[in-house]
């Protein structure tokens, strides 16, 4: 356990009454309620705390928040989620975190064995070495050692993640000052205001900084301003809140990181707004040098925000490294705690910098700037280089300050498709024009003086709550000392002596200066190019700290000015989401929600194994019985069907009311067949074409009345049909009088089937009349059926005797129950899709997305009986007729009838001429054991096929070539005559 | 994430709907008036621009309407529609 050696012994927003024991890399340490991992660590001393996932540089902490570049943990147990920046941990009791990217520990890392090959590794070096004797030799090493975090191995113990969707008049992000006043304005007036802030507290760079605001330090003043948002019942204010993506139509994504309600991990957030003020504030740059990355470096505005908010001290001897003024007022703080400042170097001259009259009596040294680190695992020094003569000198100190300016935190405005101009006065890029009803406020816009923050923030609460029509309260910008002036000087790099320095543009991904040249050398200068083949700004952090560098690099090299260059596109999130955020509680079933019939439990009693049958349903697969193989159950389960009795549950299948003066005229449009001619009372098997002459859907139609039809489709294609439809009557023809009626659910059936059918039905207690004179093939009949309204049909997908019988679906289980009580004693047999898959496949009958693959039309798969000649004019009939006039061949459905009875060949396998390995002339469609022919069977589409019946052909199963001989598309009682008994 | 207002129902997420594509010409009274490769042209040429499209979406999750909006493609800003949903 180490102590706290470097922590103050007063000040600070930390609860020194709470101290929190964790562990890092195996070390125990402690830290107070208030503290980060980063903060903790550094009181307690700890500055090597990581390591570069290339190089294995030692690293150290750079920041204070997410843009946080060198350092990353690992969380273990429950917390367990990737990787993480180390600043943005919350420090909690019993907190275990592992360094990434080093083994076994930073101080100690096998993995820094890299540095001694690092010019053999530049960017993309995976382009050109490791590629003999093939890439993928090495890749498997080369993943393993780049890899960062481990996914965590197993799910959260407890807890849950919650998804939820808000709406609001005004969405403020960021709760600093700039967004406080805005939400303060706009809770006022009435209008539903939403405020979220990333931060544990609100208050933003207040936070950060001694400032006064309306005589109060900024912590109190904040204070009173969300003591009263919180009174407030137009605000819902959400801290621990990142708000991470934007997109269309003003709607932001949050995930709230600690939800008050104990059994939530996370909660996520889309938010729809009318207005959106983003007042993300700002995050300030690092420079570039040789050895920028070393442990002791850090930004100037991070080491300000320890020595405030935390009393850590990062260091005890420092020197700061600026181009711009608001490092000065960090110096003054770092020496109101203690730090020594050895000197700061200013790259301006002393013309250019406003910071003089901060700087007192601090040593600066203007006109210089540090060209090298020294030390490794610690800085130990620098060394300085002026920009008059080139004179070298060298500091020692055990921290450096590095502050390049600020860029505004424009990653949302951006994602909104809102555009950004490059600002010479700032050097960065600042907001230009919104796409969307949004604006920038604050250091968000490129404002750094806190009291036009305030007043901007304000304005901004003022113009959302009038856009949306509410009425301004009074509110009065809050007073603040006068902010000093901010002056950059733009310093992309500092050039070096050495030509093997290693500058770091991006300490995360650890690309360095020399690699953005080599990016362009090889031809990859434009910017985007310039990201992915240096991936520079594509690691955790997005280059939140070194992207403008890039920037900048580029445009020096190239000799084309930072405005031209432009940025690359910001994409959410803005930090790193874990997928059970993003997921919400669609996890397990709730994925796809499965759909039932009232039968299912019955059927899972019974012994059911549940398949996935298209559009969520679940249906029986087969019904095993104790000591059965697969095999053996769906053979019983078929020869049941074949020689006696059977029963299966079609509730799924999807059913239509149609009704209306042109129901008739709809149902000619819609099917291939002619059905005009159709009588009351009876059913036809139809085919349904989409427009371009594909297959749609097959099923059979009934009429039940002049105007009145009841359509059955598919299971899975219901709710295509029902589009299909909906379009054509809607659209097409919306003078048309004819509705259609989904009804799919709110009828169930239980379908008989077997040569022994009649039998059992002729026992329910009903009032129609089952025999074959008065109940034909294709009829149905309407009437009750043991009590029940019941509307049977004569429907076959089995080939065998069928009735499928009909009733309200809160009446289904009792029907199926029944049934089952006087058709036990028959030898009555419940069979599932695995059998009906058979079943169909013997008699050649077909099955969309088997024979039906979106390629043939009906005349290839034998129905041109179905495509009546008579009509002039049904969806898709001249697709067809276009199709054929091309005179191309066609794949027709065909049997096959492999050479050896016992061998199946698999669905799906090609057959090709000779069974040579060359283009295929068909594949196979199904492949079943026949039980009625006792041996395999197939059904497959093949070039030219029915004019090949009789002949040899052969399919490919990987290298086995399997002998066939092509037959006609039906194994079993070809007239039918069983099912039209 | 779109926001689509039906006609019916006021504005309502994306989610709720399903793309119909471009809106396209009315299904003809007579498909054989046409020449081979101009029903052709009529089943597989849709517009595609940069910019605005009139395009139609079913509000599935919801009252079932087909209607059409125009949404400009390179920012999503769904436009005024000038044309009326179907009646």
């Amino acid at each position: 356990m180490t102590n706290d050696s470097q922590r103050l012994s007063s000040g600070g927003d930390i609860d020194r009454t709470k101290i929190i024991s964790f562990e890092f890399n195996g070390t125990l340490h402690q830290g107070y309620q208030g503290d980060t991992l980063a903060s903790a660590l550094i009181a307690n001393g700890v500055s090597l705390t990581a390591r570069g996932f290339k190089y294995h540089r030692p690293r150290g902490i750079m920041g204070v928040g997410s843009e946080e570049p060198a350092s990353f943990v690992e969380l273990l147990g429950d917390a367990a989620s990737g990787s993480q920046p180390i600043t943005t941990v919350v420090l909690r009791e019993g907190l275990r975190a592992i360094s990434v990217s080093c083994w076994p520990s930073p101080n100690f890392d096998l993995m820094s064995i890299n540095q001694l090959i690092s010019k053999l590794i530049p960017a993309g070096f995976y382009y050109k070495t490791f590629m003999w004797p093939n890439w993928h030799f090495f890749e498997p090493y080369i993943r393993r050692i780049a890899g960062l975090a481990n996914a965590p191995s197993q799910a959260p113990t407890s807890g849950q993640y919650e998804s939820r969707n808000w709406f609001c008049d005004v969405l403020i992000i960021g709760a600093g000052p700039a967004g406080l006043m805005a939400a303060l304005t706009a809770a006022r007036s009435g209008a539903r205001t939403v405020l979220v802030d990333d931060g544990t507290r609100a208050g933003g760079g207040l936070l950060n900084r001694k400032e006064r605001v309306n005589n109060k330090w900024g912590g109190e003043w904040v204070q009173c301003i969300t003591d009263e948002l919180d009174s407030l019942n137009t605000v819902l204010r959400l801290q621990d809140s990142t708000a991470w993506a934007y997109r269309e139509q003003n709607l932001v994504i949050v995930t709230e990181r600690q939800p008050t309600q104990k059994q939530l991990i996370q909660r996520t957030w889309r938010i729809r707004a009318r207005r959106v003020i983003i007042a993300s504030g700002a995050i300030e740059r690092t420079l570039v040098f040789a050895n920028n990355d070393r442990p002791g470096v850090m930004l100037a505005s991070a080491v300000q925000a320890y020595v405030n908010r935390y009393a850590a001290l990062p260091g005890r001897r420092a020197v700061i490294f600026t181009n711009n003024d608001s490092a000065y007022q960090v110096a003054l703080d770092m020496i109101a705690a203690g730090i020594e400042i050895a000197a700061i170097v200013d790259c301006r001259d002393d013309s250019s910098s406003g910071g003089l009259p901060l700087a007192g009596d601090m040593p600066r040294i203007t006109n210089h700037v540090v060209t090298r680190v020294l030390g490794r695992r610690r800085v130990r020094a620098v060394r300085l280089r002026s920009n008059e003569n080139g004179d070298t000198r060298t500091i020692s100190c055990d921290l450096l300050c590095v502050s390049g300016g600020w860029n505004p935190t424009v990653h949302l405005y951006s994602q909104s498709r809102s555009t950004l101009r490059y600002d010479d006065a700032l050097a960065a890029f600042i907001p230009h024009k919104p796409a969307q009803a949004c604006e920038c406020v604050g250091a968000a816009a490129g404002e750094f003086g806190l009291q036009q923050i305030l007043v901007g923030g304000l304005e901004a609460g003022a113009r959302a709550v009038s856009d949306c029509g509410f009425q301004r309260r009074e509110t009065i910008a809050p007073t603040t000392s006068t902010s000093p002036p901010y002056n950059i000087e733009a310093l992309w790099h500092v050039n070096s002596d050495d030509a093997s320095a290693n500058s770091f543009v991006d300490v995360q991904n650890d690309v360095t200066l020399n690699d953005v040249h080599l990016a362009i050398r090889e031809g990859f200068g434009a910017i985007e190019h310039v990201k992915r083949y240096t991936t520079g700004g594509m690691g955790i952090d997005q280059g939140k700290t070194g992207n403008i560098n890039i920037i900048g690099a580029v445009a020096n090299q190239t000799d084309v000015a930072l405005r031209d260059i432009g940025t690359t596109t910001y994409r959410s999130p803005f930090v790193p989401i874990e997928f059970g955020a993003i997921a919400g509680g669609k996890v397990d079933s709730a994925v796809r929600p499965y759909r039932h019939t009232p039968i299912t439990q019955w059927h899972k009693d019974y012994g059911a194994t549940m398949y996935e049958s298209g559009a969520h349903w679940r249906r029986p697969g087969y019904y095993s019985r104790p000591g059965e193989s697969l095999q053996k159950t769906i053979n019983r389960e078929v020869l049941a069907t074949r020689e006696n009795l059977a029963i299966y549950d079609g509730s799924p299948l999807g059913k239509f009311d149609i009704c209306g003066p042109d129901a008739t005229r709809l149902i000619g449009m819609l099917y291939t067949n002619l059905f005009l001619n159709l009588s009351v009372g009876m059913g036809r098997y139809g085919v349904m074409l989409t427009e371009d002459g594909r297959i749609l859907d097959d099923g059979v139609t009934f009429k039940l009345g002049e105007n009145h039809y009841l359509m059955s489709t598919s299971t899975a294609n219901a709710q295509a049909v029902y589009r299909h439809i909906q379009h054509f009557l809607q659209v097409e023809r919306p003078k048309w009088r004819v509705w259609i009626t989904p009804i799919t659910t709110q009828w169930s059936n239980a379908t008989v089937c077997g040569p022994n059918a009649r039998e059992l039905l002729e026992r329910l207690e009903s009032d129609i009349d089952f025999s074959a004179a008065t109940f034909p093939f294709m009829a149905l009949r309407e009437g009750t059926v043991e009590g029940m309204l019941a509307r049977v049909c004569r429907v076959s997908f089995t080939g065998e005797l069928s009735f499928e019988i009909n009733v309200r679906s809160r009446h289904v289980l009792k029907l199926w129950e029944r049934l089952f009580e006087i058709g036990k004693p028959l030898g009555l047999t419940p069979i599932g899709s695995e059998a009906n898959h058979v079943l169909r496949v013997e008699k050649g009958f077909l099955s969309l997305g088997h024979e039906v693959d979106g390629t043939a039309d009906p005349h290839d798969l034998g129905m041109s009986w179905a495509m009546s000649k008579k009509k002039a004019d049904y969806i898709g009939k001249r697709a067809v007729e276009i199709r054929r006039s091309q005179d191309s061949p066609r794949r027709e459905l065909v049997g096959l009838l492999t050479d050896d009875p016992s061998r199946l060949v698999t669905e799906g396998a090609p057959l090709t001429p000779k069974g040579q390995l060359q283009a295929s002339e068909g594949f196979v469609t199904a492949s079943v054991w026949s039980v009625a022919r006792s041996r395999s069977v197939a059904l497959a589409l093949l070039t030219d096929g029915r004019s090949r019946i009789g002949q040899a052909a052969h399919v490919r199963i990987k290298n086995e070539i399997v002998p066939v001989t092509i037959t006609q598309p039906c194994f079993y009682d070809p007239a039918s005559e069983r099912m039209k008994n | 994430m779109l926001e689509i207002s039906c006609p019916f129902c006021g504005p309502r997420s994306e989610t709720e709907f399903i793309n119909g594509g471009p809106v396209r010409e009315t299904r003809a009274e007579n498909p054989h008036d046409f020449a081979d490769s101009d029903w052709v042209d009529y089943l597989i040429l849709a517009p595609n621009p940069l910019g605005p499209v009139t395009e139609e979406w079913w509000h599935i999750m919801g009252c079932s309407l087909w209607f059409a909006i125009t949404r400009d493609t390179t920012t999503h800003e769904i436009l005024p529609c000038s044309r009326k949903s179907h009646d």
